[in-house]
């Protein structure tokens, strides 16, 4: 299954390579053309009929949050810091893989009885863990880890309870996955779909790839935060599970087309598949530098609820992963009529 | 007063600048050559002219709230669109687009002011349930600050001086502009507020050779201010610098030497904190020489920004000179 070899590739934010190379081989066949730019971002284009006049840019990122080696210690213990907002108090007792030959390793601190008791009050800083794969010592250890090796959480993908999957990355493999299976369909309009990079680290592979398609239209495909959980108030749930793909409103980084956001609403309403308006505004993703590129582009996103979202158990719904692809799916397909206005002359 | 007026009641919190856009519209559309909106929404105009193209700007959006939850008993949840302060907030009566006016209440049971966040707060709209709230509004809608229009001791008291000061001064400037060479845009940007987004994709179309922006700017004239050396009724204020830009030289020095030339009052504005459009624009391509006329105002982002009508005044007399001087 697609999604369970996405989730369980490492690709941390600037070393992609892995889940380039899977999506590289799923899209071979059903494209026009295909580039990888110089920052590592997919182009998949699929032309339209002759005499349409608009480029459509849907839009996903293969990168995920993970950590970074800083330094080995004398003894061989392995020093990172992240990469990527992660929740540094998620982190202890964590199985991670170091480098390109998948060094095992544990996230450990020293034991309680050690701590200061003004430490045990306070969360431990990401400076006082380390990641211990075993070594003799520091000799020992470089001879499998180098500084600058990439770290990803170590997490299959587990299928449990109510139609629920846990895995590490779904944020945003799903949106990979969803784009690859749009990729198989035909459109009117010309078709990019950019499987970006380095999304977690400030939205950057998006920005130049929103740069060479120049598209007139974006859709963003995301994996988003959702904390339907105890301890929060519903008003602070941002998205529910079960409850549907969620449409952005407003975010840090974009207040999203309301035509768009709102068709695509519509869209799920009109066929009574499950949709649902993202409820908070914090976070960003790929949209807010896609909207800003040139003369600007209308620009939503739809996200798929992730509860634990950057952490190594992200939990979701497979309804909703299946509501948010026919959605995009129904979206799309009305899009070819849709007149979205680029321009309006009014004198 | 009456154009100033219906500018700053107008309905336009960031990504909702469509009412204030048509009352623009409307104003200048006898006087301009082109009229155009943007993908984004940004209204670009010009007067055409042989010379070089010089871009003036101002925004059109306001700070405002976005209803992100409506709760069993009818309470709004809401997010913050732009820089709102949750003090400046409580208490406060916010509309809708449809005229629904709401209180902006707080949980009354938090131990100190000082934890006083939006998460915290609600709009009170007087509904006695989530159904019956919901007949008025759902989740997306924005509001923005019900602060009334007032004249006193020539001061101007409203929600919105910032920027509708800007968007009236542009369109005054429009309207009196007899003879000019230069190529003339006066573009009137959208989510300022959000991060200069407007002013960044216009700028792209636009391209112009030199860029002024014209937006409001904080004052240090107040009981135990901040310190900051711009006054109200000192004149308006040429920006050196702020957050988001040192101003270029030839446009500063263009402003100032206009200024000295008319015996036009002005301040210079060193701003600690704090962007406008210039800050976009002048990075935009590779790159445009912009420059700021900021108007002093005090309680910014407030229901009640205060403003001096003299300011504004001489403002719109040194950015007309400015429009017609042959650059």
């Amino acid at each position: 299954m697609l999604l369970k070899t996405l989730t369980e590739a490492n690709g941390v934010s600037g070393n992609e390579k892995k889940i380039r190379e899977i999506i590289l081989n799923e899209i071979q066949g059903y494209c026009d053309d295909i580039t990888v730019d110089s920052i590592g971002n997919v182009i998949a284009f699929k032309k339209g009929k002759e005499n349409n006049n608009k480029k459509v840019m849907l839009s996903a990122h293969m990168d995920e949050v993970g950590l970074i080696v800083t330094g080995i210690t004398d003894s061989g213990f392995i020093k990172f810091e992240p990469v990527g907002g992660i929740d540094a108090r998620i982190l202890i007792s964590k199985k991670v893989v170091i480098g390109d030959k998948n060094i095992s390793g544990a996230i450990g601190i020293k034991a309680v009885h050690l701590q200061e008791p003004e430490e045990r009050k306070n969360a431990v800083k990401v400076k006082n863990m380390y990641i211990d794969i075993g070594a003799k010592n520091k000799e020992d250890a470089e001879k499998r880890v180098s500084l600058g090796d990439y770290i990803a959480f170590d997490s299959p993908y587990v299928e449990f309870g109510n139609n629920m999957v846990k895995a590490k990355a779904l944020d945003d493999r799903v949106g990979c996955v969803i784009l690859i299976e749009l990729l198989k369909e035909n459109y009117v309009y010309d078709f990019y779909a950019c499987f970006t990079v380095q999304e977690e680290v400030g939205l950057r592979g998006a920005k130049v790839a929103a740069y060479t398609v120049q598209p007139d239209i974006a859709l963003v495909i995301e994996g988003t935060t959702c904390s339907d959980v105890p301890g929060a108030e519903e008003y602070q749930y941002a998205t529910k599970i079960g409850e549907g793909p969620a449409v952005s409103i407003m975010d840090r980084a974009s207040y999203s087309n309301k035509e768009l956001a709102m068709m695509l609403y519509e869209v799920g309403k009109k066929n009574n598949i499950k949709v649902q308006f993202k409820q908070t505004t914090f976070g960003g993703n790929d949209a807010g530098v896609i909207h800003l590129t040139g003369i600007g582009v209308p620009t939503a996103a739809i996200s798929v609820p992730c509860r634990y979202i950057h952490s190594p158990v992200s939990v979701m719904k497979l309804d909703d992963y299946h509501g948010c692809m026919q959605i995009v799916k129904l979206f799309l397909k009305e899009l070819e009529h849709a007149e979205i206005r680029k321009w309006e002359v009014i004198k | 007063m009456e154009l100033l007026r219906k500018l700053t009641q107008a309905f336009g919190p960031s990504g909702n600048e469509e009412i204030v856009r048509g009352v623009i519209i409307d104003e200048i559309k006898d006087y301009v050559d082109e009229i155009k909106v943007d993908p984004l929404g940004n209204l670009i105009t010009r007067k055409k002219g042989s010379g070089k193209k010089l871009m003036f700007a101002a925004h059109m959006d306001e700070i405002g709230l976005l209803v992100t939850y409506i709760d069993k008993e009818g309470f709004l949840r809401f997010s913050n669109i732009g820089g709102v302060s949750p003090y400046y907030s409580l208490y406060k009566k916010v509309i809708f687009k449809n005229g629904v006016i709401g209180v902006v209440g707080y949980h009354e049971k938090l131990e100190s002011m000082k934890d006083l966040k939006f998460d915290k707060m609600y709009i009170d709209i007087g509904a006695p349930n989530r159904e019956e709230a919901e007949k008025l509004i759902h989740i997306g809608d924005v509001a923005c600050f019900f602060g009334e229009f007032n004249v006193h001791m020539n001061k101007v008291t409203s929600k919105a001086l910032d920027d509708r000061l800007g968007c009236y001064m542009l369109i005054e400037v429009i309207k009196s502009i007899t003879n000019h060479t230069n190529d003339l845009y006066f573009v009137f940007t959208v989510q300022e507020e959000l991060g200069l987004r407007g002013a960044r994709t216009s700028a792209f179309s636009v391209e112009p050779d030199y860029a002024v922006a014209i937006d409001v700017t904080d004052t240090g004239d107040t009981p135990e201010a901040k310190p900051m050396a711009l006054k109200l009724g000192k004149g308006p204020a040429i920006k050196v610098k702020d957050s988001s830009i040192i101003t270029h030289s030839f446009v500063r020095n263009l402003m100032i030497e206009t200024a000295k030339e008319n015996s036009i009052p002005y301040q210079l504005e060193v701003l600690e904190r704090g962007g406008t459009d210039s800050g976009a624009i002048h990075l935009t391509k590779g790159g445009i020489p912009s420059g700021v006329l900021s108007i002093p105002t005090r309680y910014i982002h407030s229901p009640a920004e205060m403003a001096d009508l003299d300011d504004v005044k001489h403002g719109i007399e040194l950015l007309k000179l400015i429009a017609e001087k042959a650059l």
